[in-house]
């Protein structure tokens, strides 16, 4: 069991450093779901079901839901694709 | 309306003025205050050009970044106290961590007899086996009712920054429906047709069980919002207005926190004098035992569900 808790641990850890390295919101995003399922996991291995339950609930579910519907908003789920300079472009012309 | 006053001595009265103030009827500048109409903005070619030339200077010194020393050594500055800025800050941090105490020690300021009074008569007291919940809706119900009304004053907000006030507009949005939605996709309305009710009967379980097993009212509702954002998905606004309005969010969130009001703030009013309920407590790990926390779960969860699905609505449509 300490080995299986010190797994969960360091790939925490991974996704905790590889959500602010990702370039690509969306896969910071599903990149920050996993992070709340292993979470809800060590919560279940710290003896706190509760917690587990709503960190599933809401870390996992609801709030990468509202981050989608946020990036789909403010269209930065669209412009992923686009190159560069278009971009830069895009936003000139938006900020005028 | 029977008045002692005729009409024409009424409106002399203060009592008119001040009424007439507080409807809004009057507008005080009106007539008081010289109004003109703004002068439309005009602008002459020479000014023009010149304008246009000063931003294309300051652009062409903004983005040209290779001839911009100032602007080249900034940003090497700005790396490198960045970085020193938050090695210092995790060391700070590492050496006030140091001199926490170890987790697990009996001598730890938090195994004080709060705690152990809370283990050893929490079940007395308050008839849970979920210690947990027993802790949140009891001893502490008074957060707990803070907690829900942060839930629904963060609604509130959103509300205000994002809802879609044009009205001709809505209509015109809410004709075509599916702009927000997926076009009918079959395995997604498949899945949520078996899904959402299962999710959504495992919420009402966890809400309902809240004082006997893991979960309370914050966890089931959440697990029962994110049933109806899925359904949501599915099936479009305009299969869930059939059951579910801005109407009815209101007067959920209404009726729940009042409820809850009425039930726990009695005895903050009265000093907390641990006031008794005249509500049986019951045995211990039957459904209907330990007095007002399962009514108090389901006022929570059901806040607590109403605002997920509104958060989500309000994101997607700017309403409901």
């Amino acid at each position: 069991m300490e080995i299986f808790q010190i797994v969960l641990f360091i790939f925490l850890i991974v996704c905790a450093i590889s959500v602010s390295f990702s370039r690509n919101l969306l896969n910071s995003i599903i990149i920050f779901m996993s992070y709340s399922l292993i979470m809800s996991i060590i919560w279940i291995l710290l003896e706190s079901p509760d917690l587990a339950i709503t960190e599933a609930a809401v870390g996992a579910g609801i709030t990468s839901i509202l981050f989608f519907v946020t990036l789909k908003k403010i269209h930065a789920i669209v412009a992923i694709n686009e190159d560069k300079e278009d971009k830069h472009v895009n936003r000139k012309g938006g900020g005028k | 309306m029977s008045r002692l006053l005729s009409e024409e001595e009424y409106r002399k009265t203060k009592a008119f003025k001040i009424r007439r103030w507080y409807r809004g009827e009057k507008d005080p500048y009106l007539g008081k205050v010289e109004m003109k109409p703004q002068k439309p903005f005009t602008e002459d070619i020479k000014t023009q050009k010149q304008r246009i030339h000063d931003e294309a200077i300051l652009r062409r010194n903004i983005y040209d970044i290779e001839h911009n020393k100032k602007l080249q050594i900034f940003s090497k500055f700005y790396k490198v106290v960045s970085i020193v800025f938050v090695f210092t800050l995790i060391a700070i941090l590492l050496y006030v961590v140091s001199y926490l105490p170890p987790v697990g020690n009996a001598a730890n300021p938090d195994n004080n007899e709060v705690a152990s009074k809370y283990i050893e008569d929490g079940m007395k007291d308050t008839g849970a086996v979920n210690i947990v919940t027993g802790m949140i809706l009891d001893y502490r119900a008074f957060d707990t009712l803070g907690e829900s009304n942060v839930l629904f004053i963060a609604t509130c907000t959103v509300l205000i920054l994002l809802r879609v006030d044009n009205r001709s507009k809505k209509k015109e949005e809410e004709e075509n429906d599916r702009l927000y939605e997926p076009k009918n996709d079959i395995i997604l309305q498949k899945v949520a047709f078996f899904l959402v009710p299962m999710i959504i009967i495992f919420g009402i379980y966890v809400i309902l069980n809240g004082h006997l097993s893991p979960g309370g009212g914050f966890s089931g509702g959440a697990i029962i919002g994110s049933g109806l954002i899925l359904y949501v998905n599915a099936f479009g606004f305009k299969k869930i207005e059939r059951f579910f309005t801005q109407k009815t969010y209101k007067w959920i969130c209404f009726v729940a926190l009042l409820f809850y009001c009425l039930a726990k703030t009695y005895s903050f009013y009265c000093g907390a004098h641990h006031l008794e309920t005249g509500i049986p407590l019951g045995t211990p790990g039957d459904i209907l035992s330990s007095g007002l926390i399962l009514p108090l779960n389901i006022c929570v969860g059901m806040v607590v569900a109403c605002t997920m699905y509104a958060f989500y609505a309000m994101f997607r449509k700017g309403g409901f």
